[in-house]
């Protein structure tokens, strides 16, 4: 979230798409109901499905899924054409006015530089003019019709009402009403908040359906206000701090970059993160990269990190691909190229597309490590559980070590909410009979395996043997020991560089924020984005001061949020170029003439001239981007792409199957569906009864929602004999499923370039561990293709026949 | 690391409600009590409620109770009614309203609707097994309930269920345990989006004032507060759009009244009703001295459970309404 759920009271317009909050996320949800009853927020729906979120909704529409960017791309069309733009927000904090290079286009759904072969562009075009200055050259008239104001234009005319009932079976003037709504928020004095969550991420382009709405809420204005913002749902209560903490395998903690092969050597690594301002006085602030990525490596490395050694670069991996993502680690299984895999706190079986493919390639491993407190379907894999889990136990090797380890309520520590505050936890009660807590379970594995380097050598023991390891009880680090590594101190005395002779902190004492943090190893830092939390002043993260001064929905003395505990991001931006408010009655900070004073910490300098400095500190433009340059693959402008497995063809670019640079295995997509014989657009989601695959473990989730069902509109029920209740198959070429039949008016079928389109929802809550009834998840069925930026799995889009059946057959 | 697990906590000893503030007691006399306590409600804002069931989920938990784990017959009701376990139920309603041809997904947490003038009672044979509180909330004393189910009877919102496992009857209590300590009920804890808050009924009337204003303004130009006038108000109180037509809602009454036959026994023919109701009473005392009043364990209970599990046959039936 660029905000926070407190904020979100604040609004006047909730937009929930790509999400359904009122059902995944029903406590901070709470906060849409506040701004409706105190504000008089209205709430739109744009969804597949009527759902429990549409039940609550001023106004609701229906989209196909995985259409989302002709919509919004529409609606950007409308806000332009209605000259419903934020004019003084864009011209001021956009990169409207840039002028972008000779040779850059979009063409029959591509961009300049398509490589068929490779799946990837040539991403040079995608870029600036720059002038003899050093910096961008702009056009502040935006006259130039290469300027990206222009270029935009051009992109988004295609989208027109009648376009996107084409293409999203959103009736037209369904369709006007949401954007009419929406452009509305184009006001200085009216804002929009964006709550989305996987059914915007789960598409083979989900990183530019978020895209499409960061553009639209910047050409309203919308983004470092109060009641606005990007607000992504997590879906794990600490799923934000997996991302923060560098969870990925591209990635180290603070969204520092793991260095990929072409950086063998720590100058061309480092060399490469300038980040020079690309417009004057920017404050550019991943200049500071080698500040947060040598404390980094202090905080690993300890002694053994030293100037001479570039800071033990050579302990870092190497990427030779882009990222060893989950997908990729099952094709290498089922390669026969992965041995081994730790599963913690992570049930692929059900969570990752395509459970056959999963089935197999867990086969083929030597062993298999599961860290779980349930029992999950993942750590039974090779178990026959009938037609749920119908395996050969006796052809499959794998051996499976089951370590039981703690919930969330048995131990201690931080979650990081979608707000991204850091809040701290107790525990509540003893974990039961011999499980432990994911820490005891890792110091051990380290432990062992260092003592067998130790014993044995091995081809470079080296960031093992080193790695540093100061904790109290070598056995079991606690929570508070890794808290304040995570917040950093100083390694040596840290003297002030205007006068050497005074140390501004000792050496040993927590640094109380990143911008203590130095490139020259005298710092210690685990994550630089959560500096702050653990100071000398204490644990920020335990604080529970809930008053909250004029009612702004800060909270500032409650937990921490990162970076800095500023809990609205780029929030600079809620001022015009003066510095003041652009509505004083959502006032956040403001210029008083000689500082920037308010509720929140300001992004830029406390004493950064409005006039000068931009917002948007960590972009070297210093202000935000409608036109992307090459930092994504799929393009510097989002543009419709159908799923991989669409009910109809690209209309505006019939040739494109899919997004044109998603990764796709060679066996995977033999098993792509087509529409002529899997006519059914299905699509997954969660239910507020339950939690994932977790709660139906609990009795109570399970009384409340006991088995697996698919939901399906009262047309295609009677076109198929379907009853409600009754029994019916859901089968592509990846699997097959039975379910019963939610036969309901809240899915309607939808006429998509002229033709019917039939919806199949799949919630995904079931499988053959736990309390409830036996069940299979919507993954038997999803395709094996990710996101062209992040791969995270297409499952919100893809396509299945269903037909009557008499339920599964019973062992 | 060991930690304290719940450190005991000292018991709030001042009671605000006890059996001196009866005001009505079935088949017998209450002494007009000293003081009569602030009447309370629970409010249910029907267009606030996004249908969660963290409410059945707390109600299940606070109460301590055990549900079967069902089966899904083509909606998102679970379980499909209330049952002697089941004391509050989400009731999920698809509507096109015909007006604006746009559906309307209307969901309305069903329970006991604490009567001011409880049908219940008025039909309950058994001295004592249902009491109201100067308060407003109506209750069942199990102990003095011989299990006839002429509450089912008597209830216009069809609301209690008559256990086979003790054959005693069940309802929402509106957690009287929990008022009696100064909390509110366990499920308006659990909202997570103030679709239920309890206070004072003044309070909540007000509160509900706010509500349909703001209704109103939205188009619902028939929001209203639902406090029918034919059982003397009510104790749970809901908000609703189309306050006009309860009955889309799952079938709530549009205008519920005591049954004329329920009214009628309050005169000479309860008496007679008695006497036919001593031979359930003295059935229902041979049984508790053949099968013993204690309820199974929770363990032997849910070893029983899991096994009928595996027996996808026999399922148990309760939650059948006796009448």
């Amino acid at each position: 979230m660029t905000n926070s759920w407190t904020d979100i009271r604040n609004t006047d317009l909730v937009i929930i798409m790509g999400g359904n909050a009122a059902e995944a996320h029903p406590c901070g949800f709470k906060w849409v109901t506040e701004a409706k009853a105190n504000r008089g927020a209205k709430l739109i729906v744009v969804d597949p499905r009527f759902t429990r979120s549409a039940s609550v909704a001023d106004y609701y529409a229906p989209i196909r899924q995985g259409t989302d960017i002709a919509f919004l791309l529409g609606v950007i069309k409308y806000c332009i054409d209605n000259d419903k733009v934020q004019w003084d927000y864009v011209r001021a904090f956009t990169n409207a006015a840039y002028i972008v290079k000779e040779g850059f286009d979009y063409k029959d759904g591509l961009f300049t530089g398509y490589d068929s072969e490779k799946r990837d562009y040539d991403r040079s075009t995608w870029d600036y003019e720059i002038g003899e200055d050093g910096y961008v050259v702009t056009d502040e008239t935006l006259q130039n019709p290469r300027c990206v104001w222009n270029l935009l234009k051009k992109h988004v005319s295609v989208y027109t009402p009648e376009m996107v009932e084409r293409i999203c079976g959103t009736p037209k003037d369904k369709f006007l009403k949401v954007a009419e709504m929406i452009s509305e928020c184009s006001t200085p004095d009216k804002t929009m908040t964006s709550m989305y969550a996987l059914g915007w991420t789960q598409h083979s382009k989900g990183s530019q359906n978020i895209r499409s709405m960061a553009m639209l809420q910047l050409i309203l204005g919308n983004i470092g206000v109060r009641g606005g913002g990007m607000n992504a749902l997590r879906g794990h209560s600490n799923i934000q701090g997996l991302t923060d903490i560098g969870l990925m395998s591209n990635l180290i903690p603070g969204y520092l970059n793991i260095p990929t092969e072409r950086e063998v050597a720590y100058a061309t690594y480092i060399g490469s993160r300038g980040f020079k301002p690309l417009r004057p006085n920017q404050m550019s602030y991943w200049q500071n990269y080698p500040k947060f990525f040598v404390s980094f490596m202090k905080a690993m490395w300890g002694s053994a990190a030293t100037p001479e050694n570039d800071f033990a670069y050579h302990f870092l991996p190497k990427l030779d691909v882009a990222s060893y993502d989950v997908l990729r680690a099952f094709e290498m299984m089922d390669q026969g190229q992965m041995f081994g895999y730790f599963c913690q706190g992570f049930n692929p079986l059900l969570a990752f597309p395509n459970r056959g493919k999963l089935t197999r390639s867990l086969s083929k491993l030597k062993y298999l490590v599961i860290m779980d407190p349930l029992e999950t379907e993942t750590a039974r894999f090779w178990e026959n559980h009938g037609t749920h889990n119908d395996v050969d136990t006796a052809s499959i090797q794998t051996e499976v070590y089951q370590l039981p380890s703690t919930c969330f309520a048995e131990d201690e520590g931080a979650l990081v909410n979608s707000g991204r505050w850091l809040q701290w936890h107790w525990a509540a009660q003893n974990p039961p009979g011999d499980a432990k807590a994911d820490t005891w379970i890792m110091a051990q594995l380290h432990l062992r395996l260092k003592k067998m380097y130790q014993e044995e050598g091995g081809k470079f023991p080296d960031p093992i043997l080193n790695l540093t390891w100061p904790y109290a009880n070598p056995d079991e680090p606690s929570p508070d020991e890794l808290a304040r590594e995570l917040n950093g101190y100083a390694v040596a005395d840290l003297r002030d560089p205007n006068d050497p002779t005074k140390v501004v902190l000792e050496a040993g004492k927590q640094v109380p924020n990143f911008g203590t943090l130095r490139a020259d190893g005298s710092t210690a830092c685990g994550c630089w984005i959560y500096s702050g939390c653990y100071t000398e002043d204490g644990n920020m993260m335990a604080r529970r001061d809930n008053n909250d001064p004029d009612a702004t929905g800060a909270y500032s003395n409650w937990a921490f949020s990162w970076p800095a505990n500023r809990r609205i991001l780029y929030n600079r931006a809620s001022c015009d170029l003066d510095g003041k408010p652009w509505d004083p009655s959502r006032k956040l900070i403001e210029w008083n003439g000689e500082k920037w004073v308010g509720y929140d910490v300001p992004d830029i300098a406390v004493t950064a001239n409005p006039r000068e400095v931009g917002p948007f500190i960590m972009n070297p433009e210093g202000q935000s981007r409608l036109f992307t340059r090459g930092m994504m693959r799929d393009g510097p402008f989002p543009a419709h792409y159908e799923p991989f497995e669409s009910p109809v063809a690209n209309v505006v670019a019939p040739a494109i199957r899919g997004n044109p640079v998603a990764r796709v295995f060679a066996s995977d997509r033999e098993e792509f569906g087509d529409a002529a014989e899997f006519p059914y657009a299905a699509t997954s989601y969660r239910l507020t009864e339950h939690f994932h695959y977790w709660t139906k473990h609990v009795w109570v989730n399970a009384v409340l929602q006991p088995e697996f069902f698919v939901e399906i509109s009262e047309e295609l029920a009677a076109e198929k004999g379907i009853e409600k209740g009754g029994w019916c198959r859901v089968w592509n070429k990846r699997g097959s499923v039975h379910a019963k039949a939610v036969v309901t008016k809240r899915i309607q079928p939808l006429v998509c370039d002229g033709k019917p389109v039939h919806i199949v929802g799949i919630p995904l809550h079931w499988g053959f561990t736990g309390a409830a009834k036996n069940g299979w998840g919507p993954n038997t069925l999803t395709p094996f293709v990710g996101d062209a930026n992040i791969e995270t799995p297409e499952f919100k889009a893809f396509l299945v026949n269903i037909e009557r059946s008499d339920g599964p057959a019973t062992a | 690391m060991t930690i304290n697990v719940n450190p005991p906590v000292a018991p709030d000893t001042q009671q605000t409600m006890g059996p001196q503030d009866y005001i009505r007691r079935s088949a017998s006399k209450v002494p007009e009590p000293e003081r009569k306590l602030e009447p309370v409600a629970k409010l249910i804002d029907v267009s606030k409620c996004i249908g969660c069931k963290a409410c059945q989920s707390a109600c299940l938990e606070w109460n301590d109770l055990r549900e079967e784990v069902g089966v899904n017959v083509g909606v998102y009701d679970n379980p499909h009614d209330l049952t002697p376990n089941t004391f509050t139920l989400m009731r999920f309603t698809e509507w096109v309203n015909d007006e604006t041809g746009n559906l309307e997904w209307l969901i309305r947490k069903d329970g006991c609707m604490h009567c001011a003038d409880p049908g219940c009672l008025k039909a309950c044979p058994a001295p004592g097994a249902i009491v109201q509180y100067s308060n407003g909330v109506v209750d069942f004393v199990h102990e003095n309930c011989i299990g006839c189910g002429y509450c089912v009877q008597g209830c216009p919102f069809n609301i209690p269920r008559i256990s086979k496992a003790d054959n005693r009857a069940y309802k929402c209590t509106l957690c009287s345990d929990r008022i009696a300590v100064g909390q509110g009920p366990a499920c308006a804890k659990a909202c997570p989006t103030k679709a239920i808050v309890f206070g004072t009924k003044e309070e909540m009337k007000a509160h509900a004032e706010k509500r349909i204003e703001d209704l109103k303004s939205r188009g619902y130009d028939n929001a209203g507060l639902y406090d029918p006038p034919g059982v003397g108000g009510t104790h749970v109180m809901y908000v609703l759009h189309h306050a006009d037509r309860p009955s889309l809602y799952a079938g709530l009454p549009d205008n519920p009244r005591i049954s004329p036959v329920v009214e009628a026994w309050k005169g000479v023919t309860k008496y007679a009703g008695l006497a036919l109701m001593g031979f359930a009473a003295a059935a229902g005392v041979v049984h508790m001295a053949l099968s013993g009043r204690n309820r199974v364990s929770r363990e032997d209970d849910e070893e029983a459970r899991r096994l009928a599990a595996q027996a996808p046959a026999a399922e148990p039936q309760d939650g059948e309404p006796r009448a």
